[in-house]
């Protein structure tokens, strides 16, 4: 990416609190800078409640910086910036809609007619391999196949920029694979900018074009590895390469000491 | 599931016909046995209270079955004392619909307003709180001298009955309303407006739904009580002059035709919810086939 061109996301200082039950301040990240370009593809990985979701919550819009600049596309992030698609954490499909009027949600909000928005949903309700089951209720689904609404739904808005929090997290190993190697592929040639959370390593390592690794919470950025493996990338191939050996050491050392500082806390707080 | 995308329909039909009819087979056996139970139930019931009301108890007081049947009989082949009984029932029913319907949807309403808005929700919780505070069934009597002993008045006490119940529920259903759903459609788009039909109304919807049942008996209970409070049709009346003219079965009869009504506006409201919420999970208890 050349340098002249304004990053699609801009986190200068950012810093983020919250009022804690006790009623003290409590903060959640710290000084957080990162940029990314339009079509990259970035992991975020750390400890667990190190605030990677709040992060997210930042670039969407959702929640404002207590501190620091969070800016989208060159503008500062007052609202939900333009283009932005968000898929949460926790599941959140409409469990009284079916699938294809799940994912027909964003072309309905954003003023499309009935049967224009469902001819979108029904497009992409296949393209992430739902086909035949357009009339399901979430309920009726497995867990994997939530996700796939949520990604459809998410991605039916042809997002610029897709924040993505732990999407794959809840599967099973064969399944997750499976949705790393989809979601690859349609990605590829959006040119669209992802801001992926996991706390899988392999995971991150397989997707992303940078790995940024947070500490310990209150989080901040630690490091930005560069993932130089080559495109188009097979999910469950690249895994077993020795490039990806090499990065996966390299990440795993900055990663492992917040790790440990997260645990040594839980422990601590247990005894 | 390990491989996630199987195609509907696509197991062996024959084994999924036989497990399917076998459970149908299970479920009607069930139910066979559960009706025959409550038959005998009703059965040793009746009997024994015949019986005793013939040979222990004084009747005068107690009425017995045989009393109450000839009753029902005299109403609805003759007539009663204000008239034909269907005048009667279509009167309390008028009022008692007419009731439900506009403190549901004020109740709805309000509910969802005050559910979604905090500020209105801490200006208005006090007089809310004192409203409700109220014993209710003395408003009859206010109402009967507002609105005259015409239907209006029982309209209005079933309206405030029903109004209160449906009012609590909608408002704990929009304030429980998932964040992350509400977050998610932001994301995807939605403004104030489509937020509050596509998310808040929806899930909302079962709290409303299981307070229309305890309302539809709150609004008979309305209207009856407004037509004890003074009025010149309708079941309550019927009932207040038996209490009048010590006729305890007048009294058994307008009860039991009371609670056959309420049971069809239940039954009509259990197949509403079953409409409105065909989207949720079967729960343990309802009559679909589980295998
Ligand atoms: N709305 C909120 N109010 C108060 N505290 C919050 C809020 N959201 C997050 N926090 C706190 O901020 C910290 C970071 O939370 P966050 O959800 O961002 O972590 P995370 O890295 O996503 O964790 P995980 O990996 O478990 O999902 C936590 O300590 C959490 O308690
Ligand atoms: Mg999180």
């Amino acid at each position: 990416m050349t340098s002249e061109t304004v990053p699609v996301i801009e986190l200068v200082g950012a810093t983020k609190r919250f009022r804690s039950a006790s009623g003290g301040v409590h903060t959640a990240v710290r000084d957080l800078d990162l940029t990314v370009a339009a079509g990259e593809f970035v992991a975020v990985v750390g400890p667990t409640g190190c605030g990677k979701s709040t992060t997210l919550s930042l670039v969407s819009g959702l929640e404002p910086p207590s501190h620091g600049r969070v800016a989208v596309n060159g503008r500062e992030v007052t609202g939900i910036p333009e283009g932005v698609g968000y898929m949460f954490q926790a599941d959140a499909v409409l469990p009284w809609r079916s699938v294809l009027d799940n994912v027909a949600l964003g072309p309905r909000y954003r003023g499309a007619t009935s049967s224009e928005a469902r001819d979108r949903a029904r497009d992409w309700v296949g393209r992430v391999g739902l086909g035949g089951f357009e009339d399901y209720y979430p309920h009726q689904l497995s867990g994997g196949m939530r996700k796939r609404v949520a990604l459809a739904q998410t991605l039916v808005n042809e997002p610029r920029i897709l924040l993505m929090d732990e999407p794959f997290s809840a599967l099973d190993v064969q399944t997750r694979g499976l949705m790393q190697a989809e979601l690859l592929r349609l990605w590829s040639g959006t040119g669209a900018a992802v801001v992926f959370v996991t706390h899988d390593l392999e995971e991150a390592l397989v997707l992303a074009d940078r790995v940024a690794v947070m500490t310990a919470g209150p989080a901040t950025v630690k490091q930005v590895f560069d993932v130089r493996l080559p495109r188009p990338r097979d999910a469950e191939e690249i895994r077993l390469t020795s490039g990806f050996l090499d990065v996966y050491r390299e990440v795993w050392e900055s990663l492992r000491e917040e790790v440990q500082i997260t645990r040594e806390r839980m422990s601590g707080r247990v005894a | 599931m390990s491989h996630d995308v199987a195609l509907p329909g696509s197991a062996a039909p024959t084994d999924e016909d036989f497990a399917v009819s076998s459970a149908r087979a299970a479920v009607r056996r069930r139910k066979l046995t559960v009706t025959g139970v409550r038959l005998l139930l009703v059965a040793v019931w009746l009997g024994s209270w015949e019986l005793s009301a013939t040979y222990l108890i004084d009747p005068f007081y107690y009425s017995k079955p045989s009393a109450i049947g000839g009753k029902l009989v005299d109403w609805f082949t003759r007539t009663t004392a204000f008239g034909s009984i269907w005048t009667q029932i279509s009167y309390t029913l008028q009022e008692a619909v007419a009731g439900f319907v506009l403190g549901g949807v004020a109740g709805v309403l309000l509910g969802i307003v005050l559910g979604r808005s905090r500020f209105v929700a801490d200006v208005l919780a006090p007089f809310i709180k004192a409203a409700n505070a109220i014993p209710r069934i003395v408003l009859a009597s206010l109402f009967v001298i507002w609105f005259g002993l015409g239907m209006s008045s029982k309209i209005a006490t079933a309206f405030i009955l029903v109004f209160f119940a449906v009012f609590f529920n909608a408002f704990q259903g929009a304030r429980e309303v998932d964040r992350g759903l509400v977050n998610n459609a932001r994301i995807l788009g939605a403004g104030r407006a489509q937020i509050l039909w596509t998310i808040v109304v929806p899930s909302a919807t079962s709290w409303i739904l299981a307070s229309l049942h305890s309302a539809f008996g709150f609004a008979i209970i309305g209207a009856v009580v407004g037509e004890y409070s003074g009025a010149d049709k309708g079941l309550g009346l019927l009932i207040n002059n038996a209490q009048g003219t010590f006729d305890s079965a007048g009294i058994y009869a307008g009860m039991i035709i009371i609670t056959l009504i309420a049971l069809v506006a239940e039954w009509l409201l259990t197949l509403l919810e079953r409409r409105l919420l065909r989207w949720r999970p079967a729960v343990s208890g309802s009559h679909d086939v589980q295998i």
